[in-house]
């Protein structure tokens, strides 16, 4: 059965309008699949029996010639998404036991176009990392190994479950969601397609709340074009979320295969950062061959404001996360402790057992920044910067740039553990080239462009114009064509 | 700027996370670093500059003051880990 796996979702959708196989075998050899993997660490809850069923529903709806446009499609979920009746917990202890009565919205659009369950995904503790190891259930193993070693890497994080099994082909394609990299970084450090979509494009009602500003749900798939069918299923303009935007979501896919011929790539010198290896300068260049070759022109932009992103970020995403996790108090879900002296007391140790280490510093750094005196000189300083950023992208789009060139993360995967003793600020470097699009609202894509000299994938990242995601698939397939495929040789 | 043990601890109250002493040094550092990193943004001058409130610039949306939604409290407290008759339960905050 192991071929049936190997197929995209694009090849599930011609397999299955044949009659090549049925639903009900794609979903139960990845139903085997995923309990052949469960040394990844990359579901945490399992649901073949609802995955089942969802696929002999496919399999009526096909057979009845009602096929819905992810019919039968396996996916994981990333376990930030509220699903009906089923664990959800950010991987938090905070929400022990919590099972939502009701579906988020972007994992609804997805069932209504017939997709199937198989689980949920692991991932950073309410997606507050970048290595996955703040995960309440340990860390996810990264499917790819360092050539001749068998030190565990890291899959990256916050969307680590998610980008993990499907570089493992543990599923067809997963959700994910992305705040200051969360989408991106793991796709480049698995050799996946992540796309973060522009603020507003799906909608946020049902995901676990991080920094309400800057999250943003996208999918994680093994080709560009999968990542083009899953986005045009998850995107949607919802009533219940504030900030969706009102604009139709295109037929993403029609722009794959779209020539780039003329179109102006803007390459970013700040994001030459010290300290680079030579390897992704390297990569980067490589990128830039291959989209002149396809006849796009290259020109030189500055950001000035890049170095800036970082800070701001870690200002304003611990801010909005310490609101948004003032809701875990012990009295209306999960953990609960205390409370022998009162309501305080219930509160205070109800929080402290129940949220790890990353996730109290972020609500405490939060908590201070947003402190009475420090408001201006912290939150509001960094929001007028954010301005500053959106406004670096804003003019060299105006001056004609129509996609931005940039690597995706400053280095490959690194090993689990290898940053036990670092702090957080250098840990928070992984972020340095993807944040300036949450801290602008652009969409992203990462998309893998090769292997580093120890034989770990690397990924580059395409910047768009707001809600110009089509022109991220049409150029990310043709660095897509030119870099090939990478899968990690199966040894779990 | 940077925070000593006395501030820590006072967060850590309004955060309503209860924090031991050896927990509170920890935090002190770590704070102190990303305090540290951030302090480049007070290089930038933003006089002029209006803070960002929204990716792209749209009005709040508007519904019709309904009711659309409810009358499911069993749904509601179904989570909470201590209720009873549709209402959460907590320790006592009236005397």
């Amino acid at each position: 059965m192991s071929a049936l796996i190997d197929l995209t979702i694009a090849g599930i959708r011609e397999g299955l309008a044949r009659g090549d196989f049925s639903a009900t075998e794609l979903t139960q050899a990845y139903v085997d699949a995923i309990e052949a993997a469960r040394p990844l660490n990359a579901f945490i809850v399992e649901t073949p029996d609802k995955a089942l069923a969802m696929a002999a529903e496919s399999d009526r709806r096909i057979a009845a010639g009602t096929a819905r446009p992810l019919e039968g499609v396996p996916l994981g979920i990333k376990d930030l998404f509220a699903t009906e009746g089923i664990h959800t917990q950010a991987c938090s202890n905070v929400l022990k036991g919590f099972e939502p009565p009701y579906e988020s919205t972007v994992t609804s659009n997805l069932w209504a176009d017939g997709a199937v369950m198989l689980g949920k995904l692991n991932m950073d503790e309410f997606a507050m990392g970048s290595s996955n190891e703040t995960s309440a259930y340990g860390p996810v193993v990264n499917p790819w190994r360092m050539a001749g070693s068998n030190a565990p890497m890291t899959p990256g994080g916050s969307s680590g479950g998610s980008a993990a099994a499907v570089a493992a082909r543990l599923c067809a394609g997963a959700t994910a969601t992305d705040t200051g990299g969360s989408i991106r970084q793991p796709a480049a450090f698995t050799g996946t397609v992540g796309i973060k979509p522009t603020y507003g494009r799906c909608s946020r009602w049902g995901i676990v709340a991080f920094a309400s500003s800057l999250d943003q749900a996208g999918p994680i798939a093994r080709d560009v074009r999968d990542a083009a069918i899953l986005l045009k299923s998850m995107a949607s303009v919802d009533a219940k979320d504030a900030t969706s935007v009102d604009l139709p979501v295109p037929d993403y896919e029609a722009a794959i295969g779209q020539s780039v011929k003329g179109l102006r790539i803007g390459i970013p010198k700040e994001y030459r950062v010290e300290g680079m290896p030579e390897e992704i300068e390297r990569l980067w260049q490589q990128g830039i061959a291959w989209l002149r070759d396809a006849g796009a022109e290259i020109v030189d932009i500055s950001l000035p404001h890049t170095k800036y992103a970082l800070p701001a970020y870690y200002i304003v995403a611990p801010a909005e996360a310490s609101s948004n996790l003032a809701r875990y108090d012990g009295v209306r879900f999960g953990l609960r402790q205390g409370g022998g002296d009162g309501i305080v007391d219930l509160y205070e140790k109800s929080r402290a057992a129940g949220f790890g280490r990353e996730v109290k510093r972020r609500i405490l750094i939060g908590t201070y920044v947003l402190s009475a005196g420090y408001y201006d000189a912290y939150y509001l300083q960094a929001q007028k910067v954010r301005t500053l950023i959106k406004r670096d992208f804003e003019t060299v789009f105006a001056a004609g740039v129509d996609t931005i060139l940039t690597p995706a993360t400053p280095s490959a995967a690194f090993g689990l553990e290898a940053m036990a003793t670092a702090s957080p600020v250098e840990m928070y470097l992984n972020d340095v080239f993807t944040v300036t699009v949450n801290m602008a609202g652009l969409p992203g894509i990462a998309v893998p462009a090769g292997l580093d000299q120890k034989g770990l994938p690397l990924g580059l990242q395409l910047i768009g114009r707001p809600f110009d995601e089509s022109t991220l698939f049409k150029v990310g397939k043709v660095i897509e064509d030119a870099a090939g495929h990478f899968s990690p040789e199966r040894w779990w | 700027m940077s925070v000593d043990t006395a501030t820590v601890k006072r967060v850590a109250h309004l955060a309503r996370i209860a924090v031991t002493d050896a927990e509170v040094e920890g935090f002190k550092a770590e704070l102190n670093t990303i305090l540290g990193f951030v302090e480049q943004l007070s290089e930038v001058d933003v006089s002029a500059v209006e803070p960002m409130t929204s990716v792209v610039a749209m009005k709040m949306k508007m519904r019709a003051d309904e009711v659309t939604d409810g009358f499911y409290a069993d749904k509601i407290v179904a989570n909470a880990p201590a209720t009873e008759d549709g209402f959460f339960l907590v320790p006592k905050v009236v005397e």
